[in-house]
Parts: structure tokens; C-alpha cells; sequence
């Protein structure tokens, strides 16, 4: 079955079973590796995109619930406002240890700034503690997110 | 990415552990001439490119720690080139090209220390040979800097990019005798340097194993027996082989097992999505039979029935420790425990294998490769240089990925579908299910102290896994733990009870559970004495020495451990710790040593009513050496390995066993340690030492688990003698 998909500003047609997951079709059908398996179960953010603005765990995601629905994926956040400047805050602190994860950071880093330019530390707890870093560059990611949402203030008063 | 490798020039470098301690090296560049030697090739580490950058090879697996910026660090240092000129490219697996590559120990550094700074050195000066011969001037007269060549009194100068087609034809210096620059002169190690990788991660770009694409590839899943050393009995694969996209059903040993045997069932389809649905038709018959009786509550009640009686064997026994017990002025006993851990990789094991005309091709997320080859070519059958081992960046090892069992699973896939890419990937519960796990430890302790508080008599009754008095990977325990080396009179006993769980080496391994066990209990000795622990820590220790190396384990420095105590208390304000007030905040200390790091490091912790532990701050004081090669990274990985000690501790880490299989799954049921769970801070500070750099993947972590439980104590007066932390359990 034919299902139509906008990902990254490109409309993609694929031939899969409406019930694989997003992540898969993304990662096996679409060629876009940078989103990342961990868990398979919604428990680790590791695969987490952008629906329509809104951060979701694509592992959970039907890829037939999609629907118009635009996706975006760290390949193509830097287009997205906050996300540029979480991922030049990211580069700056060099947050990436392994860097297995940090798709999935940036993704929700990128939301919860696009819903909440100011997040309080106990704001940026809560809204990331869905990803998990083995590595644990907490502390880092932290301070990005800071970085990121000091920067978008300063680019929104200019 | 075979740039480097295709070169004809060979370089050599070994090390070797000396006897004892310190990693001494013995550094050897065979260079030898050979007709198409690449342009501006200067050794396999090194080519100059016409637009005057140069690639450097980075030869160690990338797995989060760092090393694939660190290493090429050194070389070019004494390459005299700007990092800003320097493009880094993975090399090939090939230790007899490279040297050792492997990412465990904590010891790239201690190894590579000489030898890449050696390989930038030698390049450098058959540049300037170069320049020497062209401009007919004495060599010594020439100076370097920046990718360039000068001689002052003539005004010269050149590129390297211009010298190098005549620098690849100078015969190389020798690697050993090649002159290093001063300390002083650095420019680039001890500077902060970002990863090498970090632009490409942040676009997503295609890096881990994980990430293999090649054309044509097909894709497989694993069902691998639940119980470990369990074997297929018989299988019916018909209805997963009749599901559409679908290639083979392949029975596998993945090493565990005798050979002829198989333990394990692939599904290879054209996505992995179909070869998972695929698996889950598969009908399998396991004989378990001899491994079912193997389970976490039943090693839990051996491990307490032994320590009823004597040991099986000795690990150390000095002095007269009954006589010394009993003249004691003051004698402690407590009993601490430790469970199997699972690594939990981020990336789930993987790997991709093409066997082709009796030749197989790897891409292999993978900490040592020359291991993996090894045990492909021994299952296989296939002489060791015909595999191909490319390194892929590693989405976390941890020491998982020291084990090879995701390379012979995924050769023997291959060689079923021969002239196909195959890459196979575990599930998330595959991953946790069959891990090569931490192995869980008892002890018994007792200890003596005399009329002055001096620890005067310790002894510990051990128990842990192995077979016929020695112990499984990474369940053994040194006779120099500290402070065994130091106390007159010690006994450590041993007992090793059977598993059928294969074990490995997790981050700081042995001592990620030995630290909590040791500074733990001095903790409880140092109160006995009523001193707190560094004063205790720094009293046993003594006056400056160097105490000598045992077998496996190294020497050990006092001064240089005295030293990291006396900053640590000094960088967190120490105050004899806040034990007296039970108020639900306390602050805890503690020290080791291992991969020859010493590190001190205090908690600040906080306890709930309902018995939550909270951080407010950690500090910690390292000594690695004379040098931190790269301090952006050096930052980063000990508060990383501070976390991850936190990770183990304090949310509820550990694995069981029922009826021979483990039986957590996920995340959920696994958990690591999430965002909100992070301390607000962990500050950082090394004190440098006259002694070669030594590696930082993994010394920071163990002291930060007993000062954890240290803290808890002085916050609440519960001792915690069991990991991972509860406090509902904890005694009094």
C-alpha cells in the first residue's frame, strides 16, 4: 500500500505495511539514519521527530498514522528556528559524547523551546527527561538548552 | 576511508606491559620503500594533501570517549601543523599496520602517548629533511610551525604541501630516537579541542554501526536461546521463511556454546521490520535442561550459606590476623553485596558482514576488533587475514562491545547468504537479555583497629562466580585492593560459585563494585576511630612511597594519592563531613585508584522522608598524569562517569536471573539514569604529576558510588551495604 509522506519539506511515497513503524520506514525506506533506535518501546527518546512542531516517539509512531502530518528529523532541524540554535549550542559545548542519542535530545530540545522560549531548569528536566543519554552528558545538554533559548531571545530582539 | 591503508609504507609500533607497573614502550616504524608509495604519504598515520591540510588516521574505536580527536592530538602536535589544518579519517582494524587498537583499561593514552606523538615527530623532521636537501642548509637551522617550513637566516619558507612529494622519499628517522617537543611548547595538547565527529552527529549524518548501508544489503534478526549455554533442540522455521521478503532462517552459535552446536536462530529478510515480524513465527525447541537451576536468589542464598563457613581458597594471607583480631582494641564486621549489571548500550548491538569469494568484510561497531577477528576466523574456519574489519563510530561500549559475539554471529549469517550484505541489530530486549553481565559479588569484612584507631588486621570473605578456584571475566579481586598493601596483617579469602551467565568487563571494572565495597566499610572504620575518612584514608596510607606492583595490578603512588585527597577536601570545603546532625543532608567522601587514576571526590546528598535520595554537588580531584590531552573532553568524561556511578547506585540497576534467563527487557524494568535525576553540578579538577598521561574513561567513577553511600550515612545514619541503594532495606 502506497502511503504518502511530507519529511523535511519533501513529499515521499513508500510501499510499506501502514503498521511499521516511522522510525523504520525513516532509517530503511527513506535513507534517513540520523533518527535512532534504542529502546523500540517509547522508554529511551532516541527516535524522537517532529509532527507538525510536536515531538513524538517515532518507534511508537504507525507510519500509516502520519497522515499529512509534515515530519521533520535532525537531518533537516537546523531549518527549524530554535532548532538552529540548539544545534549551534550543541556544537559550541560539543554536548555529543558517543553521540548515539543526541538526535533524540536535539529533537526535544527543539520543541520544548519552539512551546517555551524561557524554560525554568526544572522545565528543561521535565521536558527532556523522556531521552536518555548513556553517556550522561546531562550537564551539558542543560546547558545548551540555556544557551539555545539565550541565543533565540537575543535573535528575536534584534 | 581506505586512504591510509592503501599506502605501501608500513609502520610498526608496539607496546608492551613492562612487568609490573607503568605501561614503557617499546616504538618501532619499519618503513619500507615501495614503488607507488601514495604522494605525500609519510607514514600510515600521515599524508600531506596538496591544499596543505593534512589527514591524520585516527586507529583506536571511537566509542564516546574521545579518542578519535585525542590520538591524532599528538600526532599532530609534533607534526607542527594548526588543528585547523588537520582532517581526521578512521583507519582500517589492523594491529599489525597500527599497533594495539582497542577502546578498554583506560589506555590509549598510556600506550599511544610516545608512539603517536613519535609518528607526528618523524613525519615532521622528513619535512624538514626535505627543505634541508632543497635549499642546501643544515636541517638544525630549519624551524616548523603551522604547516610550514622557514629558515630565518635566508628567509625561506615553504608548505608542507610543497615539500611533501620529496619529504615521502626520505628514509624515516627512528621512531625512538626522534626528538619530542619540550612540554612547555605544546600548542595543542592540553588545549580544548571539540570532536572530530560532533558536526556530523548533530547532522544526523550516517556514522555507527547501525548506520551501514551498503547496496543491496538485506537485514537479519536474532532469537537467541534465553537460557545461557542452552542449545536448539530441533526448529520448524517454514512459516517464517513463507513470509513475504524473507531469505533464510540460519541456526548460529554465537560462541557460548560447543562448536557443531547452535544457540541461536537468524531470520534475514529485506528490512529488518519483516525479519522481526518473521521471528516471531519461529517454532524453536531449547534444551535448557542443565541450565535452568542457575538463578539470582539462589546465588543470593549460596553466596550467604559459604560465608557461613571457611573460603574455597585465598587470595591474599599476611600476617596473623586472628591474633591481630583478637588483641585489637576495637574490631568491625559488615557484610556488602552487588548485583549483575547489563551494559545498556544506546546502540543496541549490531553489525554488518559481506562474504564474498571466501573473503569476509565487517563493519563493525566494536571495542577490540583484533578479538573479534580472532574468534570469526576460529568459527568460520578462515585464515584471520582474510577478514576485513572496518571501524564504525560505537553509539556507547561501556565494555560491552570488548565482547565479540554480535561479529561471529554476524559472519556465520553472511557466509548463508553469500555475495549479500547482511546486517543484523538486537532488540532492545535481545540487548539486555544477552549481555556478558557485571558479575554480583559478596563480602564479608572484618576489620581491627588498635588503641591509636590504626587499622591494624582486615579480612574479607569473597564470593563471586568461576570454576575450579579461578574466577569468570571480571569477578576476581587483586591482593593489592586497597588497603591490603598497607594493613600487617590481612586475610582475603575466596569462594566462586557456578553460573551459566556470561560475564564481562563493565566500565572500571572490579572496581566499579570493590570501591563501593572498601571505602565504604573504612568509612564505618574511620568512625570507629572516630576520625572522618580522608583523615582515616590519609593515616593508613602514610608517608610518600611508591608500593610495589602485583601481578596484573600496578604500583601504586601515596604521595600521588594523598594528594588528590588533601585537594578534594580542600576544593569542597571539607569539614569532617556533616555526620552528626542525621538531618537528611549529608556529605560523603571517598577515594580510588584504578586504571591508574587516583581520584577523590565528595557528595553532597540529600534524603527524603520517603527515603529519596537527592544531589546537590559533587567535587572531584583527579591526577592523571602531566598532562590532560584534551580538557573539553576530559571535563566531560569524568562527569559522565560520575553519573554513570550514580546510574549504578542509586535508581534501582541491576539484572536477575530466573531459571537461567535474565528477565529484564527495557528501560523500564533496566533503568538508566534520566535528566532529572542528574546532579545540578559536578565540579571538575586535575592536579598534574611528573608521570606520563594516563587514560579517563573510566577512573572517576568508582569513589563517587561509596562517597554516595557515605553521604547517605552522614545524612541519615543508615548504612547502605547492598547496591543497588534502597533505603526502605537499608540497615541501621
Amino acid at each position: 500500500m502506497a502511503i504518502n509522506l511530507k519529511v523535511n519539506q519533501n513529499r515521499h511515497s513508500v510501499s510499506v505495511d501502514p503498521e511499521k513503524p516511522l522510525l523504520w520506514v525513516l532509517r530503511e525506506d527513506l535513507h534517513l539514519p540520523g533518527t535512532k533506535f534504542g529502546c523500540g518501546a517509547g522508554l529511551c527518546g532516541a527516535c524522537t521527530v517532529l509532527l507538525d512542531g510536536q515531538a513524538v516517539r517515532s518507534c511508537q509512531t504507525p507510519v500509516g498514522s502520519v497522515g499529512e502530518a509534515a515530519v521533520t528529523t535532525i537531518e533537516d532541524v537546523a531549518s527549524l528556528p530554535a532548532g538552529r540554535h540548539v544545534v549551534e549550542a550543541w556544537a559550541d559545548l560539543d554536548v555529543p559524547q558517543c553521540g548515539y542519542c543526541q538526535a533524540g535530545q536535539i529533537m526535544s530540545a527543539t520543541w520544548l523551546l519552539g512551546q517555551m522560549p524561557q524554560p525554568k531548569d526544572d522545565e528543561i528536566d521535565a521536558a527532556m527527561s523522556g531521552n536518555i543519554c548513556r553517556c550522561l552528558t546531562y550537564l551539558r545538554i542543560r546547558k545548551a538548552i540555556r544557551q539555545a533559548a539565550n541565543a533565540q531571545a537575543k535573535g528575536s530582539a534584534a | 576511508m581506505t586512504a591510509l591503508v592503501a599506502v605501501s609504507r608500513r609502520s610498526f609500533l608496539s607496546a608492551s606491559l613492562v612487568a609490573g607497573a607503568a605501561l614503557c614502550f617499546r616504538a618501532r616504524l619499519t618503513l619500507a620503500d615501495e614503488a607507488g608509495a601514495g604522494a605525500g604519504v609519510l607514514n600510515v598515520f600521515v599524508r600531506i594533501n596538496p591544499d596543505n591540510t593534512v589527514t591524520i588516521g585516527a586507529k583506536n574505536p571511537e566509542i564516546g570517549q574521545g579518542v578519535k580527536t585525542m590520538l591524532p592530538m599528538l600526532i599532530a602536535e609534533e607534526l607542527d601543523v594548526d588543528w585547523e589544518q588537520v582532517r581526521i579519517e578512521q583507519t582500517l582494524a589492523n594491529d599489525k599496520l597500527y599497533g594495539p587498537q582497542s577502546a578498554g583499561g583506560s589506555r590509549a593514552t598510556p600506550v599511544n602517548w610516545l608512539p603517536m606523538r613519535q609518528a607526528g615527530a618523524t613525519a615532521r623532521q622528513m619535512l624538514v629533511a626535505a627543505a634541508s636537501a632543497q635549499w642546501g642548509v643544515a636541517a638544525d637551522a630549519i624551524t616548523t610551525g603551522g604547516g610550514m617550513v622557514r629558515h630565518a637566516p635566508s628567509g625561506r619558507s615553504a608548505t608542507y604541501a610543497s615539500l611533501a612529494a620529496a619529504a615521502s622519499a626520505v628514509p624515516p628517522p627512528p621512531l625512538d630516537s626522534v626528538p619530542l617537543k619540550p612540554d612547555s611548547t605544546f600548542r595543542i595538547i592540553g588545549t580544548p579541542r571539540r570532536g572530530v565527529d560532533t558536526p556530523a552527529i548533530l547532522q544526523g549524518k550516517p556514522l555507527f554501526g547501525i548506520d551501514t548501508a551498503l547496496p543491496g544489503m538485506v537485514h537479519a534478526a536474532i532469537e537467541a536461546c534465553p537460557v545461557f549455554q542452552g542449545t536448539i533442540a530441533s526448529f520448524d522455521g517454514d512459516a517464517a521463511r513463507a513470509v513475504k521478503g524473507v531469505l533464510a532462517v540460519v541456526p548460529i552459535n554465537s560462541g557460548l556454546v560447543p562448536k557443531g552446536k547452535s544457540d541461536a536462530l537468524a531470520v534475514v529478510a529485506d528490512s529488518w521490520w519483516t525479519a522481526q515480524q518473521a521471528r516471531k513465527l519461529l517454532k524453536i525447541d531449547w534444551d535448557t535442561a542443565a541450565q535452568t537451576r542457575f538463578s539470582t536468589q539462589g546465588y543470593a542464598a549460596q553466596a550467604l550459606a559459604a560465608q557461613g563457613g571457611p573460603p574455597q581458597g585465598d587470595i591474599l594471607r599476611k600476617g596473623d590476623v586472628a591474633a591481630a583480631l583478637s588483641g585489637a582494641a576495637r574490631t568491625l564486621s559488615a557484610k556488602y553485596d552487588y548485583p549483575f549489571l547489563a551494559h545498556a548500550t544506546l546502540e543496541p548491538q549490531n553489525c554488518t558482514g559481506l562474504f564474498q569469494d571466501g573473503a569476509l568484510t565487517l563493519w563493525a561497531p566494536a571495542q577490540s576488533p583484533a578479538n573479534g577477528r580472532r574468534q570469526v576466523a576460529d568459527i568460520l574456519g578462515l585464515p584471520p587475514e582474510s577478514i576485513t574489519i572496518h571501524m564504525t563510530r560505537i553509539g556507547g561500549g561501556f565494555g560491552r562491545r570488548l565482547m565479540s559475539d554480535y561479529m561471529v554471529q554476524v559472519a556465520q549469517i553472511a557466509r548463508a547468504v553469500p555475495g549479500k550484505p547482511v546486517k543484523m541489530i538486537y532488540t532492545r530486549a535481545d540487548d539486555i537479555r544477552h549481555d556478558y553481565y557485571r558479575p554480583a559479588g559478596w563480602h564479608d569484612l572484618t576489620a581491627g583497629l588498635d588503641k591509636d584507631g590504626r587499622l591494624v588486621a582486615l579480612s574479607d570473605h569473597f564470593v563471586s562466580f568461576g570454576a575450579d578456584g579461578e574466577p569468570v571475566r571480571a569477578a576476581e579481586m587483586e591482593e593489592t585492593e586497597f588497603p591490603a598493601q598497607i594493613v600487617p596483617n590481612v586475610h582475603f579469602g575466596v569462594t566462586y560459585l557456578p553460573t551459566n551467565l556470561p560475564t564481562g568487563w563493565l566500565r572500571a571494572p572490579t572496581s566499579n563494585a570493590m570501591a563501593f565495597v572498601f571505602q565504604s566499610f573504612l568509612d564505618e572504620a574511620a568512625e570507629a576511630a572516630e576520625v572522618d575518612l580522608p583523615t582515616f584514608v590519609l593515616r593508613t596510607l602514610g608517608e610518600d612511597r611508591m608500593l610495589p606492583a602485583v601481578d596484573r595490578a600496578p604500583q601504586f603512588n601515596t604521595g600521588r594519592a594523598r594528594k588528590v585527597i588533601a585537594e578534594a577536601c580542600a576544593f569542597a570545603g571539607w569539614d569532617g563531613g556533616r555526620s552528626k546532625g542525621r538531618t537528611g543532608k549529608g556529605r560523603g567522601f571517598g577515594f580510588y585508584f584504578s586504571h591508574a587514576g587516583y581520584f577523590a571526590e565528595v557528595v553532597d546528598a540529600t534524603v527524603s522522608g520517603t527515603g529519596e535520595i537527592g544531589i546537590e554537588k559533587i567535587w572531584v580531584v583527579g591526577d592523571i598524569g602531566s598532562q590532560v590531552i584534551n580538557p573539553l573532553n576530559a571535563e566531560h568524561q569524568v562527569q559522565g562517569s560520575v553519573i554513570d556511578g550514580l546510574s549504578q547506585a542509586m535508581i534501582g540497576q541491576k539484572v536477575d536471573q530466573v531459571d537461567g534467563a535474565i528477565v529484564q527487557e527495557n528501560f523500564d524494568g533496566f533503568p538508566l539514569l534520566r535528566i532529572n535525576e542528574a546532579p545540578p553540578e559536578v565540579a571538575v579538577k586535575f592536579v598534574t604529576s611528573p608521570f606520563p598521561p594516563t587514560g579517563l574513561g573510566e577512573p572517576a567513577l568508582p569513589p563517587v558510588i561509596p562517597a554516595l553511600a557515605n553521604a547517605i550515612y552522614a545524612a541519615t545514619g543508615r548504612r547502605i551495604r547492598s547496591l543497588p541503594m534502597r533505603l526502605d532495606e537499608a540497615s541501621t
